[in-house]
């Protein structure tokens, strides 16, 4: 390649400008098309039963009523359902999970499927799967820490270690001046996107086309084939917008798979929707963490030791483990760090990836006990960091990529107004008496990359089109992916037609981790760069371009033409090129993925300061956050109007994991008692008075080509003890376990 | 849901003969029997459309004072009602701090009178429940009941009502009209509502085929104009039933209460007046202390039902909020968040 | 029993059978006349991806049987431009970033138009935030929201009133 510097003048235009949302007319007018909004001709509804106990076997269901009501095609329970080429019991892959596909008459979970009704209609089926009126065997469930059985799980996360550490905690511990012990304890959580996970399945032959939301487009259909015994390759799946993910949409679900099936063996389009109550259970969350902090800190406010310790909750039949403790590894110096986990098993569904998994419960944690500890050295929390900054990345000692926390924590400080808090708790009160505190804390978030393709293709008219299988889940892909092809080939965004949001095209890999701007992006800029290049080789090559004998490397992109570097008065449009070569296109490829020589030499993280204001009534104890700031930096900013939207987004996931979320299982039956909108809180437009996001500006030439870090998921991490710091400060209370309820305060006030 | 057979009558009369069979439900809004009705709680075999029956949606003052509000008057446009939000300003308040825009412009204020408990297991057809189905048991008794009743509750039954409207109602002395097959009658909103004791599945004073047709607020309940409240403790800060709640108002007169009403929210099977707590106030000066006395005399028989005791001590605090801000005076405009703690200027009684 | 519903829907009068009492407004609208604009986020009236006008007012869509509309005009968000022309509160939440995923804000826009309709919350963002608290948005949108609510009316507000009025 000529010039890999990301954007340099040769790549000028649009990226870095904060461009609206390419998709906005459509989804303000409706047009936006997402999964469950197609009807193919001849479409059948689909609707799963579920189990109402969480342990034991379905003895008896009256499929007979089932089927009588007018409308019913099909119902399916264990006895008749077709086989399937792929055990819903083994894992596929990485990312792949034991799911419910009606295998035989067990019952792990409350929620879970157990029949699926197949109807003309939405209103038969609902009704039909309601006449199955279930019978059970049911055994005690087991939904608490201490009925579930304790064990040590292999691995954390998506394969994770269990253990990281450095250095000797004892010793530290035995050193230091002051030690702290402090227990955390945080909920189940349930992404519940807006858009209900859906799915529409019409086969024609072997070949399948699938429409449904999925953050992993390409990977999902080697899942989906694999249970139907055909090549990936026949699966059309069509993902042109997720109503939000956040996790809960890269792997097939059981319900999704019986939709197909019942498509396959019915000769219909199937359409099925889940209902809000239904994802609660087989489509993942955020499970359970008790957390245990222990830190010693010197004389000075240093940290001599830390161990974060976190048990987390799993399925009785699956494994992911919440890598809570993770968040330790990287944020705070210490001589001796340590993070470990283990795990317990409950009759839930089998939580998943949930934004931010690992750092959002694990920062929660952090960041309370590091309030503790400040408050145990009589520090202001701000200089406590400050004072604990981590210059190198404490375990490895390697140095960071780029890191521009401290200019965060500057900046969010100056614009929160940091300065003029007291110290001490309860010291600030609203004109209207209202109880007003003022907390922080510090977000993390690493950088991953997955494996991305695309391509790019300049046309003899000279606009080009980008190809890649992107997901566009609410963070921006189509716009920002768009701008940073338009800026690889020299174009404006508006002379580029991106075509993504199916699986009949290259990989882009996994919109997930925050890493799709990064590794779809970087494939795409590959791509243009690629394009660019050969359109160079044309036209160096032929005594008749003005452009002749510069090379490659010789040119610059620009404004859909080329430009002789060392003179720009030599320039011919792409189109001309074309046109005198003869060729009604050029194409390039590129690929996106992190660079291992990069990964080892550099802790790749981003990071931000957020900062919280909370009002709590001083007899009522009803909280709200009345002002929320955070400072981010996480390299390059593609298109900073998106970014803050995501910034903002993630600040508001923390404050609704501080304050609302949390879905509670009735500890007899194992049901999830408030397992809809009006039971399972998350904010509401009044909940969410002022926020800022301020981007602090950080060039990382390490972290990947494009110095992009991601911004998606960093917003949650650092606000939750932000908030909850916050009302420590307002009124003396202390937050161990989220979210913060009323009666948690209450002991503190009058 | 259950397929039912869909009735549009032209009149009262035919409605009522239409809703005479078991089985039967009147479907105004819908906004609660139709949520009923897909979890499965409800499963009628027949609805009677009362939307479009002639006379039930007014709002009119009566020749003795007293206000008539139709049964089929939507609760936004009673609230927006400037004369009747002037006259009651709590009760556009209470009307206000409920549910959602779009939820209030169609649900009726009978239907408010009507709606169902939100006791998570009333709402689950797998739950044993005595109120739903009588003699299955009462699941919440041992479950989760953080949000239920500390008042008025039985072994058999421990939900509460979830209205906000019927709060101050209850305190203002309103009066439910009927129509049914056996004619005409009323019945005080305070006994419209059945507390559980034996027969929780009994919830309120209607009869079968027996229609709300409308409310009076009796003549008096205007004069509160000046000294009332509504607040409403909830956990997120709009769109959430109350965790309690409290409606005050007095009347005061050289810094003497004359006359005062005080009902709760949130803590038992009906809308909680408590006529002691009134009594105390009744020539007492306007101060906290009184305030606390009242609220606590309006609890004083109240027990937990559950892992719910803090609700008792909540309950008392917003009584006493809620005459601190009714002491302290009306507001001229309904706050930006009714009924809300977060968006009130209690000032200097407050803290006192 | 076929269930004959005459409906204004954007405009145009329809006829429209329906032969069960079971379906909701918002199922009409989405599986049988495949105006696919309002959203099932919840089903109960809890989050307002279904809103859309009923002679004007907003409501949830999802919560009302469609046979009992009868003779009423709906207005969806397909209804909302007049053509090419975007609807002063569509421009302002492209604007504002008044969305992300895009699944909640056909419901956000109308809510958005009828609450201005309302003229309760003038250009106060508290009234602005509680008046559209009936619409959840779980991308967490809120802060372009009320800014776009705020723009479209001061901007449009004219405009806004002849269209829902």
């Amino acid at each position: 390649m000529p010039d890999t510097l990301p954007f340099p003048p040769r790549m000028g235009s649009n990226a870095g400008q904060p461009l609206s949302r390419r998709d906005g007319p459509l989804k303000v007018t409706g047009a936006a098309t997402f999964a469950a909004d197609n009807h193919p001709e001849g479409m059948l509804y689909a609707v799963p039963a579920t189990a109402a106990i969480a342990r034991g076997r379905v003895t008896g269901m009256n499929v007979a009523a089932a089927r009588a009501h007018p409308g019913v095609v099909e119902v399916y329970t264990p006895a008749n359902r077709p086989p399937l080429m792929h055990d819903p019991d083994e894992k596929l892959g990485l990312f792949g999970m034991r799911m419910e596909a009606l295998q035989n008459d067990s019952v792990r979970y409350a929620g879970q499927p157990i029949a699926f009704v197949v109807a003309e209609t939405l209103e038969a089926a609902t009704e039909g799967a309601a006449l199955l009126a279930p019978e059970y065997a049911a055994e005690p469930a087991r939904v608490t820490a201490e009925t579930g059985e304790r064990y040590t799980p292999e691995r954390v996360g998506f394969g994770g270690p269990l253990s990281v550490g450095a250095g000797d905690i004892e010793a530290g511990l035995a050193a230091a001046a002051h030690r702290l012990e402090t227990r955390f304890e945080t909920p189940d959580q349930y992404h519940n996107a807006m858009e209900p996970h859906a799915l529409v399945a019409q086969w024609d032959g072997d070949k399948l086309t699938l429409d449904t939301p999925n953050q992993a487009i390409v990977m999902a259909c080697g899942l989906f084939a694999a249970y139907f015994g055909i090549p990936a390759e026949n699966i059309h799946l069509r993902s042109p917008f997720l109503g939000g993910g956040f996790g809960s949409k890269a792997v097939p679900t059981g319900a999704q798979i019986l939709t197909i099936l019942a498509a396959r063996e019915l000769g219909r389009p199937v359409k099925l929707a889940l209902t809000r109550q239904q994802m609660f259970g087989p489509v993942g969350h955020r499970a359970r963490t008790w957390q245990t902090l222990r830190m010693g800190l010197d004389g000075a406010g240093k940290l001599t030791a830390l161990h974060h310790h976190s048990t987390g909750a799993t399925s009785s039949f699956d494994d992911f483990i919440e890598p809570a403790a993770a968040a330790s590894r990287t944020l705070y110096a210490s001589p001796a760090i340590l993070t470990t986990h283990d795990g317990i098993r409950l009759d839930t569904g089998t939580p998943g990836a949930m934004r931010a998994p690992g750092e959002a419960s694990g920062s929660a944690a952090l960041e309370v006990a590091i309030d503790e500890a400040a408050e145990v050295c009589g520090m202001n929390p701000l200089a406590f960091r400050l004072a604990n900054y981590a210059e190198v990345e404490p375990i490895t000692g390697k140095p960071y990529s780029s890191k521009a926390l401290r200019e965060c924590y500057e900046a969010g400080a100056k614009a929160f107004g940091w300065a003029s808090r007291p110290l001490a708790p309860r010291q600030m009160r609203d004109e209207a008496g209202m109880l007003t505190g003022w907390g922080m804390g510090t977000a993390v978030f690493h950088c991953p990359m997955f494996p991305a393709s695309a391509e790019a293709v300049i046309r003899a008219d000279g606009t080009a089109v980008i190809r890649t299988s992107g997901a566009d889940m609410g963070q921006g892909a189509w716009t920002a992916l768009a701008q940073i092809g338009a800026a690889a080939l020299g174009l404006d965004p508006d002379q580029v037609e991106f075509e993504s949001g199916h699986s009949h095209l290259p990989d882009a890999g996994v919109a997930g981790g925050s890493g799709h701007t990064a590794s779809a992006g970087q494939a795409l800029h590959n791509a243009g760069e690629d394009a660019v290049a050969r359109l160079a080789e044309l036209a160096s090559t032929d005594p008749a371009s003005p452009l002749y004998g510069t090379g490659n490397a010789g040119v610059l992109a620009r404004r859909g033409r080329l430009y002789a570097r060392d003179d720009e008065s030599r320039s011919e449009s792409y189109a001309e090129i074309l046109a005198r070569a003869g060729k009604p296109q050029v194409e390039g490829t590129g690929k996106g993925a992190r660079d291992p020589a990069s990964a080892e030499t550099y802790a790749l993280q981003a990071h931000g300061a957020v900062f919280a204001e909370v009002k709590v009534d001083p007899e009522l104890g009803q909280m709200r956050v009345s002002r929320m700031i955070g400072a981010f930096a996480a390299g390059r900013i593609i298109n900073p109007k998106l970014a803050r939207s995501q910034y903002l987004g993630g600040m508001i996931w923390g404050l609704s994991f501080a304050l609302h979320e949390e879905a509670i299982h009735d500890r007899r039956t194992g049901r999830i008692v408030n397992a809809d909108f009006a039971g399972y809180h998350v904010p509401v437009n009044a909940d969410v008075p002022e926020m800022e996001a301020i981007m602090i500006h950080e060039d990382d030439p390490h972290v990947n080509v494009l110095g992009v870090k991601g911004v998606g998921e960093i917003g949650i991490t650092g606000s939750v003890g932000a908030v909850a710091n916050a009302i420590w400060h307002a009124t003396g209370f202390r937050p161990h376990r989220f979210p913060v309820r009323i009666e948690d305060v209450l002991p503190s006030l009058s | 849901m259950k397929s039912f057979d869909y009735i549009r009558p032209a009149s009262i009369a035919e409605a009522i003969a239409a809703a005479a069979e078991p089985g039967t439900a009147y479907l105004a809004a819908g906004t609660n029997l139709l949520d009923l009705m897909k979890g499965g709680a409800s499963r009628p075999d027949r609805l009677v459309d009362i939307t479009r029956l002639p006379g039930l949606d007014g709002v009119d003052r009566l020749d003795d004072g007293a206000m008539r509000i139709g049964t089929m008057v939507r609760n936004a446009d009673l609230a927006h009602d400037p004369a009747f939000a002037r006259a009651y300003p709590v009760v556009a308040e209470a009307l206000l701090s409920g549910a959602s825009a779009q939820l209030r412009n169609a649900a009726t204020v009978g239907g408010n009178l009507m709606q169902k408990t939100r006791c998570s297991y009333f709402a689950d057809p797998a739950a044993a429940c005595n109120r739903r189905s009588p003699g299955a048991g009462c699941d919440a008794r041992q479950g989760e009941n953080r949000s239920h009743a500390i008042l008025g509750w039985s072994e058999n039954c421990i939900a509460t009502h979830p209205s906000d409207f019927c709060v101050p109602l209850a305190a203002l002395g309103a009066v439910v009209e009927i129509a049914g097959p056996a004619g005409s009658r009323e019945v005080a909103l305070e006994d419209f509502h059945l507390l559980p004791d034996e027969t929780p599945e009994r919830e309120t004073a209607l009869e079968r085929g027996e229609l709300v047709t409308a409310i009076r607020l009796p003549p008096d309940a205007a004069g509160f104009a000046a000294h009332s409240r509504y607040m409403k403790l909830r956990e997120r800060t709009s769109f959430a039933f109350a965790l309690v709640s409290a409606a005050a108002f007095l009347k005061v007169e050289d810094g003497i209460i004359t006359e005062a009403r005080l009902a709760l929210g949130g803590v038992a099977a009906r809308p909680w007046r408590s006529k002691v707590a009134e009594e105390l106030l009744k020539g007492a000066a306007l101060e906290r202390r009184t305030f606390a006395e009242a609220a606590t005399a309006a609890l004083a028989e109240a027990r937990p039902s559950g892992d719910n005791a803090v609700k008792i001590e909540l309950a008392r605090r917003i009584s006493i909020r809620a005459l601190l801000l009714a002491a302290a005076g009306t507001p001229s405009r309904l706050p930006a968040l009714p009924g809300s703690p977060l968006s009130s200027q209690y000032g200097d009684l407050a803290n006192a | 029993m076929t269930y004959v519903l005459n409906l204004t829907i954007n405009g145009a009068a329809q006829a429209i059978a329906l032969d069960d009492p079971r379906v909701t407004l918002l199922d009409l609208l989405r599986e049988r006349l495949h105006l696919t604009g309002a959203k099932k986020g919840c089903d109960r009236g809890q989050c307002g991806a279904c809103t859309v006008l009923v002679d004007g007012r907003r409501i949830n869509s999802c919560l009302t049987l469609a046979v009992s509309l009868d003779g009423v005009e709906i207005t969806t968000i397909e209804g909302l431009a007049e053509g090419e022309t975007l609807h002063p509160v569509q421009q302002a939440f492209i604007e504002h970033d008044g969305f992300q995923c895009g699944f909640c804000t056909p419901g956000q826009i109308m809510s958005a138009v009828g609450l201005i309709g309302e003229g309760q919350a003038g250009t106060d963002p508290e009234r602005i935030r509680e008046g559209m608290s009936g619409n959840i948005c779980r991308c967490g949108a809120y802060h372009g929201i009320v800014e776009a609510v705020l723009d479209a009316q001061a901007t449009f507000q004219d405009g806004v009133k002849r269209k829902t009025a």
